[in-house]
């Protein structure tokens, strides 16, 4: 359908300076909670992240170990492709750049599959999550990830929409193709660009 | 179409497709609104209506006063409007009409729920599904006048209506009653109900992997 809907204006235009990518809107302090899973609980004793895949030296991680390399901090925006958008967050973990460095990708890699301790998978592009564009992270805007948002750890891939940034991540497989994740599967887009409004397959 | 209110805060709009096309029970279209400078806001709206052939769906709207879209959808649109739909979406929350489902909504959480029941009635296996409903009061149920029948269980967290035998309060284990194995458990609501009753659920045995969420964020 072409043209616009009788008798509608819109409501919030603030784009934040161009930074409410197309559909979007702002959340403001309120992060809805979404997943296609109960939220489980899971302990930092036992936890465990594994690079694994086509890699040199796969690599398991305990809780102690991520803690003991090097932190960073995302600040900046997250996107829902349910539409909405959070401005000015602080995440803080460890760079995928500092964990692909541990496993060494081999030169045939491309894609990457993250998966979940629930189960729960999402594809990427390996160009996604390198050269600082990825983290494992633990804590947001200062506190503690709550298990609802994916704590103890979650993927952020805060350019692409969230439910790239797998909850309660437990590692990441490194492909030379792509592999369709969960929601991929389940008719959502196989990169998932904001800006570009890839939300569904054919986007 | 036609529109038509479930509850003081709940419309249910009924859409005839341009493109008809027969949804899964589960699923939702996504309605966006489109101003004359371009400006556009799109929502998710599950489904109520069982597939039917038709090419008419039935999508129930919670009016979020905060809201965006629900308020214009409440308040401007009327029959004979066209609105644009994209649709139906989602492949997960989705109910196959053969599997065993105990189906749990808290509020508007019953929305798609109430797809599955009514594709189950309409193909004359009402017994396949077992729906557990969890409103505030007697006002807050959508399609009140289907709830009836075994299949049904609405437990009122505030207010009984009279002669209720069950008081007022959360939904407990004897409220979801045995869960058999093979159900497939469609857990819908906000977040806090969505928390509560999978805690629940876990507690009467049932297996995390065979229940499927779907929480209604803020829209």
């Amino acid at each position: 359908m072409a043209g616009f809907t009788r008798g509608f204006t819109g409501k919030r235009r603030d784009d934040h300076g161009g930074r409410l990518p197309p559909g979007q809107y702002d959340t403001g302090s309120s992060w809805p909670v979404l997943s296609a899973e109960i939220t489980p609980h899971i302990a930092t004793e036992g936890w465990t992240f594994t690079v694994d895949g086509l890699v040199e030296e796969p690599t398991t991680w305990s809780w102690d170990d991520l803690q003991a390399l090097p932190h960073s901090t995302y600040a900046g925006d997250i996107h829902c492709v349910t539409t909405w958008s959070k401005f000015d967050m602080t995440f803080t973990g460890v760079s995928v750049d500092v964990l692909l460095a541990a496993a060494r990708p081999q030169a045939s890699a491309t894609h990457v599959l993250a998966r979940s301790h629930t189960g729960y998978t999402t594809n990427l592009p390996l160009a996604d999550v390198t050269d600082g564009k990825a983290w494992v992270v633990w804590e947001a805007d200062g506190e503690p990830l709550k298990p609802e948002h994916g704590g103890p750890a979650r993927l952020l891939v805060p350019h692409l929409y969230f439910w790239k940034s797998a909850k309660w991540v437990s590692g990441i497989e490194v492909l030379d193709h792509d592999v369709r994740g969960f929601w991929e599967q389940n008719g959502y887009h196989d990169r998932g660009d904001p800006w570009l409004e890839q939300r569904y397959h054919g986007d | 179409m036609s529109v038509h209110d479930e509850t003081p805060t709940a419309r249910s709009f009924r859409l005839r497709l341009e493109h008809p096309v027969d949804h899964l029970p589960g699923q939702h279209y996504v309605v966006r609104l489109t101003a004359e400078d371009g400006y556009s806001a799109s929502r998710s709206y599950s489904v109520a209506s069982a597939p039917d052939g038709s090419g008419v769906v039935e999508l129930t709207v919670e009016l979020l006063p905060d809201g965006e879209v629900s308020p214009f959808l409440h308040d401007v649109v009327e029959p004979g409007d066209v609105l644009e739909v994209r649709g139906p979406l989602g492949r997960w929350f989705t109910w196959d009409l053969a599997t065993p489902a105990l189906l749990v909504g808290g509020g508007s959480g019953v929305v798609p729920l109430m797809a599955m029941v009514r594709a189950a009635r309409a193909a004359g296996r009402p017994e396949l599904v077992r729906l557990v409903v969890s409103v505030r009061t007697p006002d807050d149920l959508y399609y009140a006048a289907e709830m009836a029948g075994r299949e049904v269980t609405v437990a009122h967290t505030r207010v009984a209506p009279e002669g209720d035998p069950r008081p007022a309060g959360r939904l407990t284990t004897d409220d979801l009653g045995p869960v058999a194995a093979g159900t497939t458990v469609y857990l819908c609501g906000s977040g806090g109900f969505v928390e509560h009753a999978s805690t629940l659920l876990l507690e009467a045995g049932v297996d995390a992997a065979d229940i499927r969420v779907e929480r209604f964020g803020p829209s």
